[in-house]
């Protein structure tokens, strides 16, 4: 079961050692998602606007880069926080023994594994703000309300990084995060409304879109940087808080059960 | 079993009937030790005997499935955080951070203790200097040798002054330049009033550094004393090593003056406890090939009660 008294604000001294090690490379750390969105942006507006007409989205006409540019945002949280708690998280578990060595201190596991999602909700923030002020350049970010994406960031980057912690809970090796990215992940990073409106899809399929937290991230990464979504943000919002509050808790109880034998 | 003749009031740590079983199998055996404050005690025992699972239960990695453990006369089930802010591990796998430098592996090491920055960073200092390691400051934990990493592996685990340092296989795989200078750092700490608990597999050690040791085996604790203590009881003062001799002769001597031996593939040991006519008469009896006269070790106990088969 999940012990709450082992939770303490100490967990900040796991997040900050995350952080000093961010730091040494942050000039690798800032410029993908610096570059991510020119590139897109560069090929899909160069490339592939001209073969799109008429797309419209909740009912408005508009341009194929206007539509996708909020959606790259929303992906790049994804990433950013799930390969942070899988491929990362798991190396300093299993590789490099860093939890062991903290356990030694009166740190508790459950205050290790928080800092390290809450710390991948942080690097996808930072992720966020790089790509919104690139975006917001080419003018594709409406502010102040532009500005909505820092804590919106943070959220998904909870759900995202909590589930991934929870993938890293029960994975017997890295190599198995092959699955874990192929059936849930890559399949989100499509259908998601992301690079097409889920209107466009046969209709179970729009269903399924709706139980995907990357369609509601896109949603309300949508509501930030045009000022309108399809569907409810309040209802989106919802939905990201009790996926990431969900999957925080079996996440956590998932590596304890993996960890402390 | 209990642990004789240590009375509460001294005690820095007391095990009572620990257990713990995984999937099944008995890992530790409802064992009872105690250790008395200022003291080095040794965990002594053939891999799989229980040492490092009964270590784990100590600092509150692992929960004990039976029995207790108080340290500092705090309970390890309940008060785990505030024992962990006073005790130092070294644990046998490095778990430095390969992301840091050395220096940042002391200071926010400190940080997980809550350790005031100016405070840490002067503790850091002057562990690097205790240890050596000032010349390394700024290097990658990859970078370091195997000695290197391991001082700094107890560096690590001084950093917040701990009363109570266990140490669990500190020397394994060291040359021995690094394993001297390591004991010294450890007289040197004892000298200021540290208390040890110490595992290791090196005997020469454990008869060196410890004051009273415990030799486990299949998760039970089969003998506890002092190192000069168990060589009396369990081998006596002197063996005599004899490589293939005439067995069925020597075996007859042996038991006609009723001498332990162990009886190996081409050698026998025996233990002769200073008894210079035995002694004189194997010399001259049974001694055609290679022979030794030797004083007995700790080591021997070790063997005698564990038995000499591989364990794994």
């Amino acid at each position: 079961m999940l012990a709450f008294t082992n939770l303490s604000w100490r967990f900040l001294t796991v997040w900050r050692r995350n952080l000093v090690v961010y730091r040494k490379i942050w000039k690798v750390n800032f410029l993908v998602p610096l570059l991510e969105p020119a590139f897109y942006i560069l090929a899909f507006g160069l490339g592939f606007q001209g073969l799109i007409e008429g797309l419209s989205y909740a009912g408005q006409p508009m341009a194929y880069t206007k539509f996708m540019a909020p959606a790259l945002i929303a992906i790049s949280i994804m990433y950013n926080s799930f390969f942070e708690t899988t491929y990362a998280s798991f190396v300093r578990m299993y590789y490099q023994k860093t939890f062991d060595g903290m356990m030694a201190t009166p740190l508790s596991l459950e205050e290790i594994i928080l800092a390290e999602i809450v710390w991948s909700a942080t690097k996808a923030t930072a992720a966020a703000l790089i790509m919104a002020v690139v975006l917001g350049l080419f003018g594709f970010v409406a502010f102040p309300q532009g500005l909505l994406l820092l804590p919106l960031a943070f959220l998904g980057g909870l759900a995202f990084g909590a589930v991934g912690m929870f993938f890293t809970g029960f994975t017997p090796s890295i190599d198995m995060f092959n699955l874990p990215i192929f059936l849930f992940i890559t399949p989100m990073f499509l259908f998601s409304g992301t690079f097409f409106p889920t209107a466009g899809l046969p209709v179970w399929a729009q269903h399924a879109a709706y139980a995907f937290p990357l369609y509601h991230l896109v949603e309300l990464t949508r509501f930030c940087c045009l000022g309108f979504s399809e569907t409810s943000p309040w209802a989106s919002l919802a939905y990201l808080f009790c996926f990431a509050l969900i999957f925080l808790v079996v996440g956590l109880m998932a590596m304890r059960r993996r960890l402390i034998k | 079993m209990n642990s004789k003749g240590v009375d509460n009031a001294d005690c820095i740590l007391r095990v009572n009937n620990l257990g713990k079983r995984f999937n099944g199998l008995v890992a530790v055996d409802s064992v009872s030790f105690a250790v008395r404050t200022g003291e080095c005690f040794g965990l002594l025992g053939p891999n799989g005997a229980g040492k490092t699972s009964t270590i784990r239960m100590m600092y509150g990695f692992s929960p004990p499935n039976s029995g207790t453990i108080s340290i500092l006369g705090l309970d390890i089930a309940t008060q785990w955080r505030l024992i962990r802010s006073r005790i130092g591990i070294c644990q046998q796998d490095n778990t430095l951070d390969p992301d840091l430098t050395v220096f940042q592996n002391l200071l926010i090491f400190a940080g997980y203790f809550r350790i005031p920055r100016h405070l840490a960073s002067e503790r850091a200092e002057e562990l690097l200097q205790f240890f050596a390691l000032d010349k390394k400051r700024e290097a990658k934990v990859g970078e370091l040798s195997g000695g290197l990493a391991r001082r700094l592996t107890l560096a690590r685990a001084l950093i917040n002054d701990p009363e109570l340092i266990i140490l669990d296989e500190p020397t394994t795989g060291l040359d021995p330049q690094s394993r001297h200078l390591l004991w010294e750092r450890l007289h040197a700490l004892r000298a200021r009033g540290k208390t040890f608990i110490l595992t290791t597999h090196y005997m020469e050690e454990a008869a060196q550094l410890c004051d009273r040791l415990v030799i486990m085996d299949h998760g039970r604790i089969l003998v506890e004393g002092t190192p000069a203590s168990l060589i009396n009881e369990h081998v006596g003062r002197s063996i005599i090593e004899i490589d293939s001799p005439e067995r069925e002769g020597l075996r007859q001597f042996l038991r006609s003056h009723q001498v332990d031996y162990d009886e190996l593939a081409n050698r026998f040991i025996i233990y002769s406890n200073g008894d210079l006519a035995i002694e004189q008469a194997l010399r001259e009896g049974f001694c055609s090939r290679q022979c030794t006269f030797r004083s007995a070790t700790l080591e021997d106990v070790f063997l005698r009660l564990t038995g000499r088969e591989l364990r794994e």
